[in-house]
């Protein structure tokens, strides 16, 4: 079976290191441009210009930096949803899937409840998605905790039947009269409040609320402690008193819920509508922000913030030059692939 | 439900049933040796437009279906340097090759897609001359469908009859102690990861060359996380991956059965069968731990430099 307890070394940003690490970083994502700048000089595109859109675009721009916090936003909660249960030990791969099901919960909330004023019908939508995340990641976090099924196998294989389910539904019962890939509008009680004239909706500060509270409840309290605990050696816990089984459960499934919360907040703040297969790999990106940034919440806001330049600066690529958007994925993974490889750039300890 | 109806459900159920048996296979090398690979879905993506881009450049089906090969051991061996020699965590680094997968895929296949190729030749099954035409021809098959049960044989042969192979389960098993005894784990999983990424190849070959014939983004649709759910529902085991395609193949043409017969059920949910019946075997398995997964599997081996 796959090791539980092989949980990401701690992100060591802040340290006396830290200029060290740092250079490295900017060195890694370097090899990575330079990785991809090959790429775009074989398909015939200029890449100092399309870097040069970029940046100004994303970095450059107001409305350009609006759309990459907009990005932010689902990978910061699908991360938290893999950096939370990883504290125990748990490998939550599952986070495409318990967002899904959390998206199909809040549409259900939206077209049941359509009449509600907003500030009732958000919340009910909001505690809807968190349920569905939650019931999709249960039963993985039972089968771990009675020592029968590994957690890692059971949420990859429960992540693809979620899409179904959701086509399912859609087909089946919601989708709209013009279109059946996807529901009717939300009507405007049921979405999230955005700000700034921008798409930046409120899912941005419950995610970044969310991390800080992560690190509190971490770092101050009891149960915070425990989960430390559990992480460290569950044996030794167990022994201690700590309800082993009970904790295993509950952290899945609230790390499922936070996923939900990212379906949630997908269909209510950035489309209005619960799409087919609207993911596109957001869990699977949260796993993967999660994990390069070691579950620390500032590594998640920078992992994320990150790998959201790249998509968002993608999309414009895809605009101007006419680079195919799935090209994108390459300049993702050539930057993933040189973090997970940690080139040594100054002689260190690995 | 004519008859012919029934044929020709059983006839695609093979056909889509092939690639995903010789997929299944080289992930049950790949795990055996102590590496999960979850980016197969990229390696397929990546087999299958290089292969298809070679076989309409050069005419040639052969060439591309050894290109398909070829591109598939080279993907996992990606995998290997971050997994093996980098020590990388072994899901994320899959994950990575998948959207690696996703966009290489893309990009050689973009100027490929409506091409029309020269496919494999069909040859009819033995001892079906005698019915009509119309039978027949629903049995038509590739060479590659044929090779598959006896490439299954083959690979069980390799894992278990053989000292590479006894060498490699050792690795997947216990790396350190494969090393006490004078076995070198990196070298093995490295080769593990080639010769499972061009059993992956081959299955992509099938898919693109023989079977669709034509090239689309994301075709392989998931076939890739279908297969390593069917190495757990084998038990890694090369000879009960044949049962497991079956079963997806079965459950494919069932869905196609319903749907000819006029039966309302969601394909959506047809769809997940194969999920389904894999967690639940796991399930009524779960407690048996003989013949559960190779011990070290999904662990660095960190190497005794």
């Amino acid at each position: 079976m796959l090791k539980t307890s092989e949980v990401a070394p701690r992100f060591p940003m802040l340290q006396n290191k830290t200029i060290i690490l740092v250079i490295r970083y900017l060195y890694m994502i370097l090899l990575a441009f330079l990785l991809f700048g090959v790429i775009l000089l074989i398909s015939g595109k200029d890449p100092l210009q399309s870097y040069k859109d970029i940046f100004t675009y994303t970095l450059g721009s107001a409305y350009g930096f609006s759309e990459v916090l907009v990005a932010m936003i689902p990978m910061l909660l699908t991360a938290l949803a893999v950096a939370l249960p990883a504290r125990v030990g748990l490998i939550n791969v599952g986070g495409e899937g318990q967002l899904y099901i959390g998206a199909a919960f809040a549409t259900f909330g939206a077209l049941t409840f359509s009449s509600l004023p907003a500030w009732l019908l958000l919340p009910i939508m909001i505690i809807l998605g968190m349920l569905g995340g939650a019931l999709w990641a249960f039963l993985p976090g039972y089968l771990k905790s009675i020592g029968l099924v590994n957690e890692t196998i059971t949420t990859l294989l429960l992540n693809p039947v979620a899409p179904k389910i959701i086509g399912f539904l859609i087909f089946g019962f919601w989708h709209s009269p013009m279109d059946t890939i996807k529901t009717p509008n939300f009507v405007e009680a049921a979405r999230l409040p955005t700000f700034f004239g921008t798409r930046i909706h409120l899912g941005l500060f419950i995610g970044l609320i969310l991390l800080v509270l992560f690190w509190l409840f971490m770092k101050y309290t009891r149960w915070g402690l425990e989960i430390r605990a559990i992480g460290n050696n569950a044996q030794a816990a167990r022994r201690n008193g700590v309800p082993l089984k009970k904790y295993l459960i509950i952290v899945m499934c609230v790390g499922g819920a936070i996923a939900g919360l990212a379906g949630m907040s997908q269909v209510s703040g950035f489309y209005g509508v619960l799409l087919l297969n609207f993911s596109m790999s957001l869990g699977y990106m949260g796993f993967m922000v999660s994990w390069l940034a070691g579950g620390e919440p500032l590594g998640i806001v920078l992992m994320s913030s990150v790998i959201s330049v790249i998509i968002t600066g993608g999309n414009l690529l895809q605009l101007t030059r006419g680079v195919p958007y799935s090209v994108i994925n390459l300049l993702l993974a050539f930057t993933l692939f040189v973090v997970l490889a940690r080139p040594n750039l100054i002689k260190g300890k690995k | 439900m004519t008859l012919l109806a029934l044929f020709g459900v059983i006839s695609s159920a093979i056909f889509s049933g092939t690639s995903l048996l010789y997929t299944t296979l080289g992930e049950v090398i790949d795990e055996r040796s102590g590496i999960v690979n979850l980016g197969l879905e990229g390696v397929l993506l990546v087999s299958a437009s290089s292969g298809f881009a070679v076989t309409a450049l050069s005419g040639s089906p052969y060439l591309g279906i050894l290109v398909s090969v070829l591109a598939g051991g080279l993907m996992n061996i990606i995998l290997g340097y971050l997994v093996i020699t980098r020590k990388a965590n072994q899901l994320a680094s899959g994950l990575a090759l998948m959207f690696f997968g996703f966009g290489l895929s893309a990009l050689i296949g973009k100027s490929f897609v409506g091409t029309k190729i020269n496919s494999l030749p069909r040859l009819l099954l033995p001892g079906l001359e005698g019915l009509p035409r119309i039978y027949t021809s629903l049995f038509k098959f590739d060479p590659l469908i044929y090779l598959v049960i006896p490439m299954a044989f083959l690979v069980w042969w390799l894992l278990f009859r053989t000292r590479w192979g006894l060498g490699l389960r050792a690795v997947g098993e216990n790396a350190d102690i494969a090393y006490a005894s004078g076995r070198n784990p990196h070298l093995i999983r490295y080769q593990a990861l080639f010769v499972g990424g061009m059993l992956a190849g081959l299955g992509a070959a099938q898919l693109a060359i023989a079977y669709a014939m034509n090239w689309t983004e994301y075709m392989t649709a998931g076939r890739g996380f279908i297969a390593v759910a069917l190495v757990i529902f084998s038990k890694w085991h090369p000879l009960r991956a044949i049962v497991g395609a079956l079963i997806f193949s079965a459950a494919v043409a069932f869905q196609l059965l319903l749907q000819s017969s006029g039966v309302q059920i969601s394909p959506f949910l047809l769809d997940t069968i194969p999920y389904l019946l894999t967690l639940i075997v796991l399930i009524a398995w779960g407690g048996n731990r003989k013949h559960s997964a190779p011990a070290s599997l999904g662990r660095v081996y960190q190497g005794s430099e």
